[in-house]
């Protein structure tokens, strides 16, 4: 029966915390795409990026009520399915979430009352002042929750306290506790991860728009923003990544074994596996692409010394390799596919044919999908491979459950999430496709075609088309406005 | 200090915001069916708008600073009420959802679902709210080891049952005030009716719930011998509750919200000397309740805590007053609305 609560629970916490997760991202990504855009009119005082902003302002509503909706059940489910993991834990990470709830969740909310209904009843500037402050409480959120969850992974700044079901990590040191040897790179990479989000969402929608000869000139300046962002953050989460993994491998090295598949630690230097299909009975992937003692090259800076493979830990202080193994993989992978479709765009853009290159663009629009997976497939991969622990070497996960909640109930409640989560995935879609295609035609139509300043939004994006009119009635070209 | 007191009253003062702010919306949305034509339906949504969600927070927060100051009665409490919690989830959740989706299409059926489903979960989350109340009230059946041995059925005694009863009249009649201010005409005209309605039903709840409550739960009043001043409260609640009709009687609609939330602040005040010092008194032996000494987190914790809490609530101040003036006034229904 324990067997069945623990499985439960643990499919539940994936359900709601994966469901969850596809709106944090967005929202974090779009906020600071949000203060770009605003920020830019109030430099220029163009009404289209007023115009842009209203839009993206709304996509981001809809998505920042969902990421709301879902995220209070993951401040219920500590209580309800993991009860003795909150009186181990509720200490520690008693101050993060003080923190998260005064600085982050009043901060985003109130402020984003101005932000969608606000447009009429304030200023520019405090309109303004609101989306940044929307922004930074999202990054604030973030920060405190990965504060939380790095704790987990490597616990630092605490000791523990009482025995039996009181046994408890108390804090001994607040700074030691938020700068855990993971938190940092983790934070970034979250971050990151969500910009990059941010960068091929608008890109997504953006293209849709070229393609189909709508809003054509807020649609190529949005394109054009979306790529710089993109094209930064997938750089950065490459050079974040490295280090994300040279911390795992110092930490948790039964944890980066399980992401490479590395079940023998061997002699010599330790290969890295590009691809390759797990089996875990026999211990070997099979079918694979190794590159000889490139993860010691890349961990340890030498080719030649051996990474600590599975089999340095006892069976039950392994994780399980295979979903770690295929997440992790395919999170590189996507990575790698956000580097080449941005350089590709960039090719392009110089040769001044980004925006009649269709199937590109059609690429552009399916590609959202990728960042979406990406930042799943990572997540899972940190937290699967965290197994069999729920924190590192001191709380198994089969200990931290609820002593008094019985399979049943586990069972009717995921029954429960998983009507209400379809239905609301359903809905969610729908209601983005419809502002999609009603696009931002009615702010566009109260625009005044004026525009006296030029944008760097601007100058970047007439390069990708150059000679086609814009929205204005001028033939764009940097050079002669600026002498007008 | 005692910081153990502190969080105590900052719960309760958490409990309070969240009480006083969402009780209204939550009122509305129970109000929501009893307006009639769709200008109306979606004057009552816009009425909290842009404020649900940051009423919200407070709620959030509230299971936030439990979690860290009281980490045992958190978990004590939230894996006892397991499945009315999941409950609670969902009709918080389709609340959100079906304000945020009733307008978005222009069919009828499509808004008259939404309709209901925001009336509806309007009513499921103030009832169970107030259930977990009178359960807290009534103590859980928790054993030595803190956890709790009952199960569904002790959470659905009638005491818990009347209790939410109680909230949801107060709810309601909380909600129909602040409609009455954030309304015009007719259909303000309206809901003054609606206030005395709601008034005279709260008004019956509150004489029997107080009546039952001297009668059955002796714990519940133990701590007024102890601390006699905070019968001022008692007396402030019945002045309060004494106002609502005055004020609703002389068109002052704003005295008589702000009598409604000073009488829910009361019941709030009541509600922690009922519990006082225990969190969760426990049903089978008093020595096993947990109190705010022995299911708290760490003095160090609570300290930072603390440190973290005062330079915070300045600004949650002053940003909640911003949104407030912001959206002062009749509802106006633009094209952000929903």
């Amino acid at each position: 029966m324990e067997v069945h609560t623990l499985l439960l629970s643990r499919l539940q916490f994936s359900l709601t915390i994966m469901f969850h997760y596809i709106f944090p991202p967005l929202t974090i990504g779009l906020g600071a795409l949000l203060v770009i855009m605003e920020s830019t009119y109030m430099v220029t005082k163009d009404p289209r990026y007023r115009a842009m902003a209203k839009f993206w302002t709304k996509i981001f509503a809809v998505s920042f009520a969902m990421g709301v909706a879902s995220g209070i059940v993951m401040e219920f489910q500590f209580g309800t399915n993991w009860a003795t993991y909150s009186r181990y834990v509720g200490d520690v990470f008693g101050s993060a979430l003080a923190a998260e709830g005064i600085f982050a969740f009043f901060l985003e909310s109130g402020f984003l009352a101005v932000l969608v209904f606000g447009w009429d009843r304030v200023s520019d500037r405090m309109h303004w002042f609101s989306t940044l402050m929307v922004a930074l409480g999202a990054v604030f959120s973030a920060i405190w929750i990965v504060v939380a969850n790095s704790w987990q992974q490597t616990p630092a700044g605490f000791h523990i306290v009482g025995e039996g079901i009181r046994a408890r990590a108390e804090i001994t040191d607040f700074w030691t506790m938020v700068f855990n040897p993971s938190t940092v790179h983790r934070l970034l990479h979250v971050l990151i991860g969500a910009y990059i989000l941010g960068g091929f969402f608008v890109m997504s929608v953006s293209a849709f728009y070229v393609l189909k000869k709508r809003h054509l000139d807020l649609a190529r300046k949005t394109f054009v923003l979306g790529l710089i962002v993109a094209t930064i953050f997938s750089f950065a989460a490459l050079v974040s990544g490295h280090f994300q993994a040279v911390t795992v491998s110092d930490t948790q090295p039964a944890k980066l074994a399980a992401f490479e598949g590395h079940f023998h630690t061997g002699t010599g230097g330790s290969p890295m596996t590009l691809w390759g299909i797990v089996d875990e009975e026999e211990e070997a992937v099979k079918y694979s692409l190794a590159i000889p003692g490139l993860l010691s090259w890349l961990v340890s800076g030498d080719a030649s010394k051996p990474i600590t493979g599975l089999d340095a830990f006892s069976e039950a202080d392994r994780p399980p390799v295979s979903v770690p193994f295929y997440t992790y993989h395919l999170m590189i992978a996507l990575g790698m596919y956000f580097i080449f479709l941005c350089l590709l765009a960039w090719f392009f853009y110089w040769r001044r044919t980004l925006f009649a290159t269709r199937w590109l663009l059609w690429v552009f629009v399916f590609s959202v999908v990728g960042p979406f997976l990406a930042n799943q497939g990572g997540w899972v991969a940190a937290e699967v491979g965290r197994q069999p622990w729920i924190v590192h070497k001191l709380l198994r996960t089969s200990d931290a459950l609820s002593k008094v909640v019985r399979a049943e109930q586990v069972l009717a409640s995921i029954v429960l999430f998983a009507v209400i989560y379809i239905f609301l995935f359903l809905v969610w879609i729908t209601v983005l496709n419809r502002k999609i295609k009603a696009g931002p035609g009615d702010e566009l139509s109260e625009v005044e075609p004026d525009s006296e300043k030029w944008s760097w939004i601007d100058a970047a994006a007439v390069r990708a088309a150059p000679g086609e009119t814009s929205m204005t009635g001028a033939t764009a070209e940097p050079a002669e406005r600026k002498g007008s | 200090m005692d910081l153990n007191l502190l969080w105590f009253g900052l719960l309760g003062v958490l409990l309070t915001g969240y009480a006083i702010l969402d009780g209204f919306d939550l009122g509305v949305g129970m109000l929501h069916l009893r307006a009639r034509t769709d200008l109306e339906r979606r004057i009552v949504m816009n009425s909290i708008g842009p404020l649900w969600d940051g009423n919200e927070v407070w709620l959030v927060t509230f299971g936030g600073a439990l979690f860290a100051a009281f980490p045992h009665t958190y978990a004590t409490a939230f894996s006892a009420f397991y499945l009315p919690f999941m409950l609670l989830l969902f009709a918080l959740i389709f609340r959100a959802v079906s304000m945020e989706f009733r307008s978005k299409r222009d069919s009828t059926t499509w808004r008259r679902a939404w309709d209901v489903a925001f009336f509806g979960a309007s009513g499921l989350a103030t009832f169970l709210f107030g259930v977990a109340v009178g359960d807290s009230m009534m103590g859980l059946p928790i054993g030595p080891d803190m956890e709790f041995q009952g199960d569904l059925l002790d959470l659905l005694q009638p005491y818990g049952l009347l209790v939410g009863v109680l909230v949801v009249t107060t709810f309601l009649m909380h909600g129909s005030i602040y409609l009455y201010l954030k309304t015009e005409g007719d259909f303000q005209a309206r809901i003054h009716a609606w206030m005395w309605r709601t008034f005279s039903v709260f008004l019956t709840a509150y004489i029997i719930t107080t009546a039952v409550t001297l009668a059955t739960i002796p714990h519940a009043i133990s701590n007024f011998t102890q601390y006699p001043l905070a019968s001022v409260v008692v007396l402030l609640n019945i002045l309060a509750i004494a106002n609502i009709p005055r004020a609703i009687y002389h068109k002052r609609p704003f005295y008589a919200f702000v009598s409604s939330a000073a009488t829910i602040a009361a019941l709030v005040f009541l509600f922690g000397m009922a519990l006082f010092p225990n969190l969760i008194y426990s049903s089978l032996n008093a020595d096993w309740s947990l109190t705010i000494y022995n299911s708290s987190s760490s003095q160090k914790t609570l300290g930072i805590m603390r440190n973290i809490a005062f330079i915070g609530m300045p600004f949650v101040l002053a940003y909640t007053t911003i949104i407030y003036w912001t959206f002062r006034g009749k509802v106006d229904l633009g094209k952000f609305s929903y």
